[in-house]
């Protein structure tokens, strides 16, 4: 009886979602956001990325019911275990810490440092972008010079140096890699601008006496995001390689953080006999770029029509 | 005549910005570059005379165009590493690094073209699912991981390449330095033995930096071509009855040359600085390896000398990917 009550329900839901005439502004929206999903669930390879990325979030807030054993215990006594060793799956490490349990730590540190980035980077390209494309003229031509000479800098030479007169740790990491990050997106933002910029709502908004602030934020703003997200998602990829190059250059996290570049750093001297300690946190490090470079492809699909699956 | 001089101005407005970002890198650095020199325990006086006789105590913008002067003549000051100008240093270094990158993107191009013109051919054949996990694993892998554990499977485990460095210690400075490439100098010293030794040693990295760079090249001559056989030029090239080896490579190919061109120059840009972390792996000693030995020993002018230069290669690199560009491409122009 409750099944079939359920089920009509969910029908009724399905049904309110799918129609072809939408009564409301919401159900519009909700109905669009439903369509996306409906797509992107025809993706298999995306919804492993998106399965893959849940999965993270939960290592991530479950970190100290999940982990075996303390990331931070120091047992010199059982250090170098191999794979598979009792009350250690993926063996410990030179100072005898469970690899298993500091990379479900470090999930914490990657999270940070991707969810950092990807607000603080396509935010302030949105900025730059949006503001170069609307009022134009001069100044337009400052901010587009200032983005290509960003844009011409080598990313990964131009973080370090960053970091080195910021001085090492997570956060100027963060700080150095955003820096190097938002020229894309604002190129992105201002090509945006251009093409809405014209149009007549934009002509209609502002005979309404809409200024340029509200008009940046409230019109242009929201039409700008949805490519952005895209970019951001296959970016993000690109970021945690980057995070754990610096923190395999001992540039960001410091040990004895668990983060993942820094890990493969501290395995590297024991490569050719005691393998997993660098392999296993860049098996980690791996998967999840690899789910953001899933995810981004499925969602390039739903967002973002005009480039094609290809 | 006037596109000549647009296109000066405008590397020159880049360069300038690339090294205002550099002046101000290493001006808001923690370090007193003074302290550094005099120490701790020098009197006010000594302090003085040293911050002026690296004028320190000149305006800011003097000493921006201070700075400037001294780049444009190729200097970029003493490193406290090495003791030596970092210009000779860089000029030691390069050479190396341009050697890997040179292989890498030779490499990448060779498999990369071919795979991304087959993928975009037979779309959705197995051979376009390889292609789009070679790419996909290629865009998602630590470089400097896989080159851990490259050195482990192929050194460590097969014996079958050379470990890290460009050649075996016996080898070191056998052959004279010529053009610095250690390749080209043992051919031209006719070193058979010393050749050996150094592919021996290039090979493992140069393919890493190779397979990243086919990764790019690959879904980037797929998505070209994919776009040129879709047009109705090749439908009409195949209803006159052409092989269709000749609508793919004469036509379609024809056409993404010029596209091809710029990304090769992009993706050889990339692996100049992509190899930073390679290098390390590698002990290779090149520009990568320079700039990171400086920069843990908070060697500041060699860190600023080593990023100009690679900048500016980066810079120099995509202005001849449009210059090559225009050239090929009449309509740009």
């Amino acid at each position: 009886m409750t099944d079939l009550a359920s089920q009509t329900q969910k029908t009724g839901l399905r049904a309110w979602l799918m129609t072809d005439t939408p009564t409301s502004r919401r159900q519009a929206r909700l109905a669009a956001i439903y369509h996306g999903w409906l797509t992107f669930r025809g993706n298999p390879l995306a919804m492993v990325g998106l399965g893959i990325l849940l999965f993270l979030v939960f290592v991530a807030a479950f970190a100290p019911v999940l982990a075996p054993h303390d990331p931070l215990a120091q047992d010199l006594a059982g250090r170098l275990q191999p794979l598979g060793s009792p009350g250690h799956i993926l063996g410990t490490d030179s100072l005898g810490r469970d690899i298993l349990s500091r990379l479900i730590y470090g999930s914490r540190i990657t999270l940070y440092i991707v969810t950092l980035v990807a607000l603080i980077a396509p935010i302030a390209g949105l900025l730059v972008g949006t503001v170069a494309g609307y009022i134009g003229g001069f100044i337009d031509t400052v901010l587009m010079r200032i983005t290509d000479i960003f844009l011409a800098f080598p990313r990964l030479v131009l973080a370090l140096a960053f970091v080195a007169a910021l001085g090492a740790g997570i956060d100027n990491a963060i700080l150095a890699i955003s820096l190097t990050a938002w020229p894309p997106y604002a190129r992105i933002a201002r090509a945006e601008t251009l093409t809405i910029r014209g149009s007549d709502y934009i002509s209609a908004v502002r005979l309404q006496g809409a200024g340029p602030f509200r008009i940046i934020t409230r019109h242009i703003w929201p039409l700008c995001i949805s490519s952005l997200i895209v970019r951001v998602t296959l970016d993000m990829a690109g970021v945690i390689l980057a995070a754990a190059g610096l923190g395999f250059l001992g540039l960001g996290a410091q040990p004895p953080s668990p983060e993942w570049g820094a890990m493969i750093s501290e395995g590297r001297k024991f490569i050719l006999d005691f393998w997993w300690v660098a392999a296993m946190p860049g098996l980690a490090i791996f998967t999840v770029s690899l789910a953001f470079n899933l995810l981004g492809d499925g969602l390039r699909d739903v967002l973002d029509p005009k480039s094609g699956s290809s | 005549m006037l596109r000549v001089l647009k296109t000066l101005a405008s590397i020159a407005v880049t360069m300038l910005g690339l090294l205002l970002v550099t002046f101000v890198i290493g001006r808001v650095m923690p370090i007193d570059p003074v302290l550094s020199i005099v120490g701790e325990s020098a009197t006010k006086a000594t302090y003085d005379a040293a911050r002026a006789s690296m004028g320190l105590d000149k305006p800011i913008v003097v000493q921006f165009l201070i700075y400037i002067w001294d780049v444009i003549h190729g200097d970029f000051g003493y490193s406290l590493l090495t003791a030596r100008p970092v210009a000779e240093d860089i000029a030691r270094v390069f050479p190396a690094t341009l050697e890997l990158a040179t292989l890498g993107t030779m490499i990448g191009v060779l498999l990369g073209v071919p795979l991304g013109v087959v993928a975009a051919v037979r779309r959705g054949s197995w051979i376009d699912q390889i292609a789009r996990i070679v790419a996909l694993v290629g865009y998602s892998m630590p470089i400097f991981w896989l080159g851990m554990m490259g050195l482990l499977v192929f050194y460590g485990t097969l014996g079958w390449v050379a470990g890290p460095g460009r050649v075996g210690i016996f080898y070191v400075d056998i052959v004279p330095p010529v053009t610095g490439m250690i390749l080209i100098d043992s051919i031209l010293a006719r070193n058979w033995e010393v050749l050996q030794n150094a592919i021996s040693h290039i090979i493992l990295p140069a393919s890493l930096l190779g397979y990243y760079s086919m990764a790019y090249i690959s879904r980037m001559t797929r998505s070209f071509m994919l776009e040129q056989l879709s047009s109705e030029y090749i439908t009409t090239a195949r209803v006159k009855g052409l092989p269709e080896r000749t609508v793919i490579w004469r036509h379609a190919f024809g056409n993404i040359k010029v596209q091809l061109i710029t990304v090769i120059a992009l993706s050889y840009a990339n692996l100049l600085e992509g190899s930073v972390l390679t290098e390390i792996i590698f002990s290779w000693p090149g520009i990568g390896s320079y700039i990171t030995n400086a920069l843990l020993s908070a060697d500041m002018n060699a860190v600023l000398g080593g990023t100009v230069v690679v900048g500016l290669v980066f810079v120099l690199l995509n202005i001849l990917s449009d210059l090559l560009y225009q050239f090929f491409d009449p309509r740009a122009a």
